[in-house]
């Protein structure tokens, strides 16, 4: 429960940052809420030679309204989504995600570009802005460019970001339409066993801790969108998958909850078929 | 004798200044503040870390310890294996102070193993550096070659003829067998007439107990006298003492022990350890402190664990449903060596398999055995949540074999009121209680009949939230222990418990204690009874402890012990006190101490109050010993070593409430009564909080947590975020009511509440699930009540129905 050694650097800005990553290669972290990256150091899953502290970048923390879409900085607290008016007003599940991660202390900690670039299918928020059909603002040594959400998450705890980018900012479309999240798990701090996303009345939905990387129910949502019933749309949520079993769950099990909880999503969400 | 509850409140408002009020804790301001000093806050010059290489395989001889990348890092400065270190400690072991037989098998315990390691996380070479940091990158990198050997990790197959063995030179993996069965004949004979027999197989999964603070140890050498300091996170300073003297062969005045602010510790800092024995053995032979501070994932398999444990349980009964006899075959799983008491924590649920029940006949049989796992050892309630659940189980499917609600069976069944001081069938007797009254509060408050007609909706509209009700009525034995009795179970100690009062000079007063708290609030209790007692105010009261050179001779906190045997210890040295000091007053007066009163403080004669000589007048008196009686010794304080005449015997009645998504196997406890009887309260607030915490902990094992071995002995749940402690988030909200019947046994009439709410809560909450899911066919319940449990128990119902779900 002890990291090994390692530098620290604090980075002055995103640009600093980026230089950083650039100097150390693969040797070097991005530290922001520490709350994914801390806890793989101590066991020793993660063993950087050089961590870049990005966490006091005020700059990338903030939550904007942009022409049809919210921008956050990458630096924002969940806890800031969490109880962001204008978030609850623009994209209620997004808030009301933030609100279920961890507990208080994680949510103070936290940053959405930490939780995306640590690319855990088991987290809520990757999960939520693969529903909303988000966008991801990456800085380089070349500048900007833009993700977007379905080509983000490349595997298991893997993203298309390369070894010298930076999260800067994350774009979610306005997203007034029927909503819910359902988080399956044992104690009130846990990651999700299963996680169902639905945004848009059901023409997103998306599952947490399914598989190697957040997915989109896409048997499920093609169901919708082709008049099948609630129910039966529900019960295609896992088709083609192959979740992972651990203690809480096995794999079968994974797929009934998985079933249980998109059935539950979209009747909260008032979903129906079009 | 029996008194509810609002007597009691009165008469301790009428006699009582403080004993009977809610106080806030005189400890708290220190925890909340981080002002209190634990053993990772301590540091002293010199000192060298301790890093600890532990097997990585359940059972592998070790080929070969190689520590030359370790001895590269910075700061190493030595890697020793078990051999290397043998000398230090040469044929003698780690402690068991419990053999609960003549012919029990104890294999020797090293601190460190040298030839075979016998569990993950068995010691099996150390490192030495200067710096945490650099005994973690060192222990790291040693490198030891081991060949693997087949592991025993299923207690129900360890005996069997071809399993693997622990021990090698044993020829068996069993220890021990223990029976209780007083009369063999009218046992099966009760069973032979009996109209009804339940019989039942139970799992006790094992349970980390994980406290607050793991442990920690600091050594520290007197090297031109030959003493050691020997600081621990331990729930048992006085203990460690006499075991670090008789293992390590120092004279035991030149050891002191000094538990700091310890965490917490639920029975795993009741023992004596391996990383003890090392730093003090490493210490005294390198002269300088050596210190060690356990990590939580290392805690997981270096600390002990709790339960662990197979049940078998039958009962007979008759056509109404009274029991008649019960029958219990425990096999136990002692993991790989025997601690401190790990054979006797079995045992101590070994007299209670009866319940509160009026059980003629008695059958109990105890067979422990080895297994390439962590040592077990006592673990809150230490054997009496154990023997709880079964019984309580097992009432709950005679209640439904007999066709009456589990209240009556319980009802039909319990000890009776006026039958006290009562002599079970198992041979102890009972002190004080009202079951039946206790019961009758619970089911009231618990507002059954709605309960059920919402229950009965629910069934009948097919609904998937299911609700269950579930009962717990629990007797047990506490305030461990009448020295004689520990001596018929072949205890290796007694059972007293040492005080001192110590009035000062400028009428302050210390209190000393030689039962060693640790989250217990022993110095706000403690200080309430003395300043009760005196007539001062608890603030002039200090309560020292924890410390063998400042509280010499004590036997520590355990068993629920500390009030109704430290507790009236405490008490009755503050009588000598004020008898002596009553000798002083009379002196003063010159009057006739029989004509003496001790009224708010002072002495009077009766019936002339103007006359009154202060409590501070005597304390300087005694000082100045300017003018006290002919021979009198000049000071004013008492000691007192108090054995008991008996245990104690806290019982109540839980009732949980859940509701059960049979969709997900989700588990909510909805609502949960807890009436208990712990005789007399000193601060209904400590009693609360230990009945919270207590609930909340066998509620834990009910739903949450359990310690996973792979079939090969690797453990699968070494954090936090695997091992599942709930939080407060996941707490019941309690509503909790007492009864009062004091314990005749002691003076105060009190009789612990430490375990109470772990040794109830486990079964009302899997009897809730069981009901709740009965109309399912669903029977029994495996715990931890996990989700993914309650589903496949739901699933594999409807399998074997027959007609059931394809
Ligand atoms: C007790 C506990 C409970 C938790 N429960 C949950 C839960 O229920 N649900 C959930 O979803 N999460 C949970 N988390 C995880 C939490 O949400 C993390 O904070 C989050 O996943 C990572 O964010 P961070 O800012 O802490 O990232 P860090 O830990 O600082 O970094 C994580 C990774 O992302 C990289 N990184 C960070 N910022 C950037 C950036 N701007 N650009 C590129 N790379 C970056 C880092 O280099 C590192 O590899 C929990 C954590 C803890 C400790």
């Amino acid at each position: 429960m002890i990291p090994a050694s390692f530098d620290y650097q604090v980075a002055e800005s995103p640009e600093h940052a980026v230089a950083l990553l650039t100097e150390h290669g693969d040797e070097a972290k991005l530290l922001a809420g520490g709350h994914s990256l801390i806890p793989m150091m101590r066991f020793r899953l993660a063993t950087p030679a050089v961590l870049i502290d990005v966490g006091r970048l005020q700059d990338l923390r903030y939550i904007n309204a942009t022409n049809g879409s919210i921008a956050i900085g990458a630096l924002t607290r969940h806890s800031e989504l969490e109880h962001s008016k204008l978030l609850a007003q623009s994209v209620p599940l997004l808030a009301s995600v933030a609100a279920l991660v961890g507990d208080p202390a994680v949510r103070h900690r936290g940053t959405i570009g930490g939780t995306l670039a640590h690319s855990d299918p088991a987290s809520d928020l990757p999960a939520a802005l693969l529903a909303l059909g988000a966008t991801i603002v990456a800085r380089g040594p070349h500048g900007d460019r833009e993700i977007a959400i379905t080509d983000f998450f490349t595997g298991y705890f893997e993203s298309a970001l390369a070894d010298d980018e930076m999260i800067v900012e994350v774009r979610v479309p306005v997203s007034t339409g029927g909503w819910d999240y359902q988080k399956f798990n044992r104690r009130a701090q846990d990651w999700a066993i299963v996680g169902v996303a639905v945004a848009q009345g059901g023409s997103g939905v998306s599952l947490v801790n399914m598989g190697s990387t957040p997915l989109r129910a896409s048997a499920t949502e093609q169901a919708l969108a082709s008049g099948a019933s609630v129910a039966e749309a529900a019960t295609l949520a896992a088709e083609g998958l192959q979740p992972p079993g651990d203690l809480n769950a096995d794999a079968e099990f994974r797929s009934h909850l998985a079933r249980v909880l998109t059935e539950r999503a979209l009747v909260a969400a008032g979903a129906s078929s079009t | 004798m029996n008194t509810t509850m609002t007597e009691t409140e009165e008469a301790a408002t009428t006699s009582y200044t403080h004993i009977g009020k809610a106080r806030l804790r005189r400890e708290d301001p220190a925890l909340l503040t981080g002002e209190a000093r634990f053993i990772d806050d301590l540091t002293l010059p010199a000192e060298l870390w301790l890093g600890i290489v532990r097997s990585t395989e359940a059972h592998a001889k070790i080929l070969g310890v190689d520590g030359r990348a370790a001895l590269e890092i910075e700061g190493v400065s030595e890697v020793l294996s078990g051999a290397d270190l043998a000398p230090l400690w040469g044929e003698s072991a780690l402690p068991c102070a419990w053999p609960v037989t003549d012919d029990m098998a104890n294999p020797p315990h090293l601190p460190v193993a040298t030839s075979v390691a016998k569990y993950v996380g068995d010691a099996v070479a150390v490192v030495l550096a200067t710096s945490r940091y650099a005994a973690a990158d060192g222990a790291a990198a040693v490198l030891v070659d081991y060949e693997q050997l087949p592991a025993v990790t299923d207690i129900e197959s360890a005996l069997a003829t071809d399993a693997p063995l622990v021990h090698e030179s044993l020829g068996t993996n069993k220890s021990y067998t223990w029976p209780l069965i007083p009369n063999p004949e009218a046992v099966d004979e009760a069973f032979a007439n009996a109209a009804h027999t339940i019989s039942e197989r139970y799992v006790q999964q094992r349970l980390i107990p994980a406290p607050m603070e793991p442990r920690g140890v600091l050594a520290s050498p007197g090297v031109a006298n030959g003493e050691l300091t020997l600081y621990s996170a331990t729930q048992v300073p006085h203990i460690l003492k006499v075991m670090t003297a008789v293992t390590l062969g120092i004279p035991e005045h030149k050891i002191r022990v000094v538990a700091p602010s310890v965490g917490g510790g639920f029975g795993c800092k009741l023992n004596v350890y391996a990383e003890e024995i090392l730093c003090s053995a490493l210490a005294m032979d390198r002269g300088v402190p050596v210190r060690w501070t356990e990590g939580r994932s290392e805690a997981a398999t270096a600390t002990i664990q709790g339960r662990g444990q197979v049940q078998h349980i039958e009962l007979a009964a008759d056509t109404d449903g009274k029991v008649t006899a019960v029958r219990v075959k425990l096999l136990a799983d002692m993991g790989a060596y025997l601690q401190l008491v790990t054979p006797g924590v079995p045992l101590l649920g070994g007299f209670l398999y009866h319940g509160c029940y009026d059980i003629p006949n008695y059958s109990f049989e105890c067979t422990s055995v080895f297994t390439n796992k962590t040592p077990t050892d006592a673990y809150r309630g230490a054997g009496r949540p154990e023997a709880t659940y079964a019984i309580e189980r097992a009432m709950d499917s005679l209640a439904i074999a007999v066709g009456v609600t589990p209240e009556e069976i319980r009802s039909r069944n319990f000890i009776a009121a006026d039958a006290f001081p009562y002599e079970s069938s198992a041979g102890l007797v009972f002190d004080s209680g009202d079951y039946q009254t206790v019961l009758d509060k619970a089911v009231a408050m618990a507002n059954l009949d709605t309960v059920r007609t919402e229950q009965t909706k629910r069934r009948a509209d097919k609904s998937n939230k299911l609700l269950g009700i579930g009962f717990s009525s629990y007797v047990e034995m506490c305030g461990l222990a009448p020295s004689r009795v520990l001596a018929s179970l072949n205890y290796g100690a007694g059972g007293w418990e040492a005080a001192t009062v110590r009035v000062l000079p400028t009428a302050k007063v210390q209190v000393i204690t030689g039962s060693t708290p640790h989250g217990q609030g022993h110095e706000t209790s403690w200080s309430m009874i003395v300043a009760d007692k005196l007539g001062i105010d608890p603030d002039d009261i200090e309560v020292l402890h924890s410390d063998t050179a400042i509280s010499p001779t004590g036997l520590d906190t355990y068993g629920s012990r500390s009030l109704s045997v430290g507790g009236t210890a405490v008490f009755m040295a503050t009588d000598k006190v004020l008898d002596k000091a009553r000798l002083i007053a009379a002196h003063q007066l010159e009057a006739n101490e029989g004509d003496l009163e001790y009224v708010d403080g002072s002495f009077n004669v009766k019936g002339t109050p103007t006359a009154a000589v202060p409590f501070a007048a005597i304390a300087f008196a005694a000082f100045t010993a300017h003018d006290l009686p002919d021979g009198m010794e000049p000071n004013l304080e008492a000691h007192v070593t108090y054995d008991p005449p008996n245990f104690t015997f806290p019982n109540g009645t839980h009732i949980a409430i859940v509701e059960v998504d049979t969709q997900t196997g989700d588990v909510a406890i909805v609502d949960y009564v807890a009436v208990d009887d712990c005789g007399n309260q000193i601060n209904p607030l400590i009693v609360e909080g230990q009945i919270h915490g207590g609930v909340l902990q066998g509620a834990a094992q009910a739903l949450y947590e359990d310690a996973v071995y792979s079939e090969d002995g690797q453990i699968v749940t070494v954090n936090l975020g695997d091992y599942l402690v709930p939080s407060a988030a996941e707490a019941p909200t309690y509503r909790l009511a007492s009864h009062v019947t004091p314990s005749p046994t002691n003076p105060m009439g009190v009789k612990g509440v430490g375990e109470a709410g772990t040794i109830a809560a486990a079964p009302a909450v899997i009897n809730a699930v069981v009901d709740a899911l009965r109309p399912l066919g669903v029977t029994d319940m495996a715990m931890p009540a996990s989700p993914q449990t309650v589903w496949n128990t739901i699933n594999n119902v409807n399998n074997e129905a027959p007609g059931g779900a394809s």
